[in-house]
């Protein structure tokens, strides 16, 4: 493998996608909305809820919930129960949103955003192999994915147990099942959304194009998301695990089927 | 005998039904500029891709600097270099970024590389605005750096794909300057494609005439027009007072002079059968007592050829 050319790439897209608004709004406004403003509406409505005493709706909604996940929660006193449950176990798998959503638009500029600028055609008359130009394309959406990701969760961190502490009065997040959340399952998710955005480029005239069809990723994450709330599961340290290995495999199925396709001749007669 | 920088024999590319390029076989020499003439759509930048090992033969085989361009495109492109047909450059980034990018492509040693790059933006008359984004580049100014980034890894073989289309005469002239100076200075190799007949006659030691993927001619352009170019053009000057008597003469002289002369001032434009009916011609006219200031046959150019050749394949 030739790194020295597979970084130039890397670093050449990265250079060119964060010129694209495109790119670079969602990055900024996403994990602003989701991840800085969000815990604090939903600290201060947690706290309004008690001393209205809607808490009998909060009742009702957290017995709903699976044991196991009541049995998480029973170490805090019943007021710090709701801002537990929805800081903590409510947006984990919204936090997922992130490393798909940066790694698919970062994909979506490297891949079918490079065939709309016409710039593919003279790399491909350079020495660097198929599966160099295929690695350093993914490696560039990838690593940035995850170096974003990384970078909201601590902010998340901060603002979550900044939110909490006059109710709660100490450093409650993250627990273990987060840890293995961004360490476990980021990387597989943001693969998840470079893969199928290379499929989605394949086909897709330009970067909106290709971004529209690549965006369906985000259904299975909205799964996760209605599966927790109506209490089918919870974001135990062990469904989150499992969930990991999942989305690994489909990885690994994906990429290979890519990687397969991701031939020379087959990029320069699609032109 | 050396053997040549680009051999190609039966090469064939389909697109389903298309051939774009149909057995083409052809020799390319070490220093040569090569043209590659043709229509749109004659198979010429199929050609290109097929020498680089970019897109797969349907058919036939080639070779470019001794390597097969399908099981070692690697090596061989790291020794060609490509002008494509559209400058395939990054406007947003800046001209300095283009070039050095594809110098970590080509594994340029790294010590050297800003010093190329300087020399090349400077070479190329880029070097003031090398810190801007290319977006805000003329059309001329993109395609010296296409062409300076084609050179960055000092290739053996550069292929041009019609690398002064859409440019200004200025433009022009100025890429073609630098292609002729690279092949006769430094040995490069050049394989031009282009259906500028005007532009290969003069740049051009031989030409490959393309049509529909089709190699239809190939030779000099001298070779050429001397073996398509049947009918000869030359001008006649006299003392002016004395054409009536040479539309009298010329009239007699079917074998010589086919149809009939065309006038303009004191010039005749007279056609002939052929370069030996010059000095049978002027022999006649001297022994008539004619005053011959000129007798001047018109060179035949690559474009008479075209025509020719189009006509025969109608
Ligand atoms: N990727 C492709 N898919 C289908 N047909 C193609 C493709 N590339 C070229 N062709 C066809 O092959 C023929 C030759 O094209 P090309 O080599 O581009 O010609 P030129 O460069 O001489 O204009 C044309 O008829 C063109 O439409
Ligand atoms: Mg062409």
């Amino acid at each position: 493998m030739n790194t020295r050319a597979i970084l130039a790439i890397a670093r050449k897209d990265l250079k060119v996608a964060i010129q694209n608004k495109g790119v670079v709004l969602p990055i900024i406004i996403l994990p602003l909305v989701l991840f800085v403003i969000l815990p604090w509406i939903m600290a201060y409505a947690s706290s309004f809820t008690e001393t209205t005493g809607a808490s009998n709706d909060i009742g009702e909604l957290l017995a709903r919930m699976p044991a196991g996940l009541l049995h998480e929660l029973s170490g805090f006193a019943p007021n710090q129960q709701l801002i537990v449950f929805s800081l903590v176990y409510m947006l984990a798998p919204m936090f997922l949103i992130m490393p798909l959503m940066v790694s698919s638009v970062l994909a979506a500029d490297s891949f079918a955003g490079e065939k709309e600028r016409k710039t593919l055609e003279a790399l491909l008359y350079t020495p660097i192999t198929d599966q160099e130009l295929f690695a350093a394309k993914l490696l560039g959406s990838w690593t940035t994915a995850l170096a974003v990701t990384l970078l909201s969760f601590i902010v998340y961190a901060v603002m979550v147990n900044a939110a909490g502490w006059q109710s709660i009065g100490r450093i409650f997040f993250p627990n273990w099942m987060w840890i293995a959340l961004v360490v476990w399952v980021t990387p597989a998710v943001a693969g998840l959304g470079l893969v199928v955005m290379v499929f989605a480029s394949a086909r897709a005239q330009g970067f909106q194009d290709a971004y529209q069809t690549g965006g369906l990723v985000v259904l299975p994450v909205i799964a996760l998301m209605v599966g927790q709330v109506s209490g089918v599961m919870y974001f135990s340290l062990s469904v989150v695990m499992i969930v990991g290995l999942a989305i690994w495999l489909i990885d690994a199925v994906l990429l290979w089927f890519a990687s397969k396709s991701f031939r020379r001749s087959q990029l320069m007669t699609k032109f | 005998m050396v053997s040549p920088v680009i051999q190609t024999s039966s090469l064939t590319r389909h697109f389903g039904e298309i051939k774009a390029v149909d057995q083409l076989t052809l020799e390319v020499q070490a220093g040569e500029i090569f043209g590659f003439l043709g229509h749109n759509g004659a198979g010429k930048t199929t050609t290109v891709r097929l020498l680089n090992g970019v897109i797969e033969a349907t058919s036939g085989e080639a070779r470019v600097l001794g390597l097969n361009p399908q099981t070692q495109g690697s090596a061989l492109r790291a020794r060609t270099g490509v002008l494509t047909e559209t400058p395939s450059l990054d406007e947003r980034l800046t001209a300095r970024d283009n070039l050095s990018i594809y110098a970590d492509l080509y594994n340029f040693p790294r010590a050297d590389v800003s010093a190329r790059v300087h020399f090349l933006l400077t070479e190329f008359e880029l070097a003031e605005r090398a810190d801007e984004k290319v977006a805000g580049y003329s059309k001329g100014m993109k395609q010296r750096l296409a062409l300076a980034r084609a050179l960055l890894h000092k290739p053996e073989v550069l292929f041009l794909d019609e690398p002064t289309s859409g440019l200004d005469p200025v433009a022009a002239r100025h890429v073609n300057d630098l292609v002729e100076h690279l092949a006769r200075r430094e040995g490069c190799t050049v394989f031009l494609c282009t259906h500028n007949l005007v532009e290969a006659q003069k740049l051009c030691d031989r030409v490959a005439v393309m049509e529909h993927g089709h190699l239809v001619a190939l030779g000099t352009p001298s070779d050429l027009t001397r073996q398509y170019v049947k009918r000869l053009d030359v001008d006649l000057e006299v003392d002016p007072t004395q054409i009536e008597l040479v539309l009298q003469i010329v009239q007699g002289l079917p074998q010589l002079v086919s149809g009939p002369p065309k006038q303009k001032k004191d010039m005749l434009t007279l056609t002939l059968s052929g370069r030996k009916a010059i000095p049978e011609l002027l022999h006649i006219l001297v022994q008539k007592g004619l005053h011959v200031y000129r007798l001047a046959p018109q060179e035949a150019n690559l474009e008479e050829v075209y025509f020719a050749l189009h006509g025969n394949t109608q």
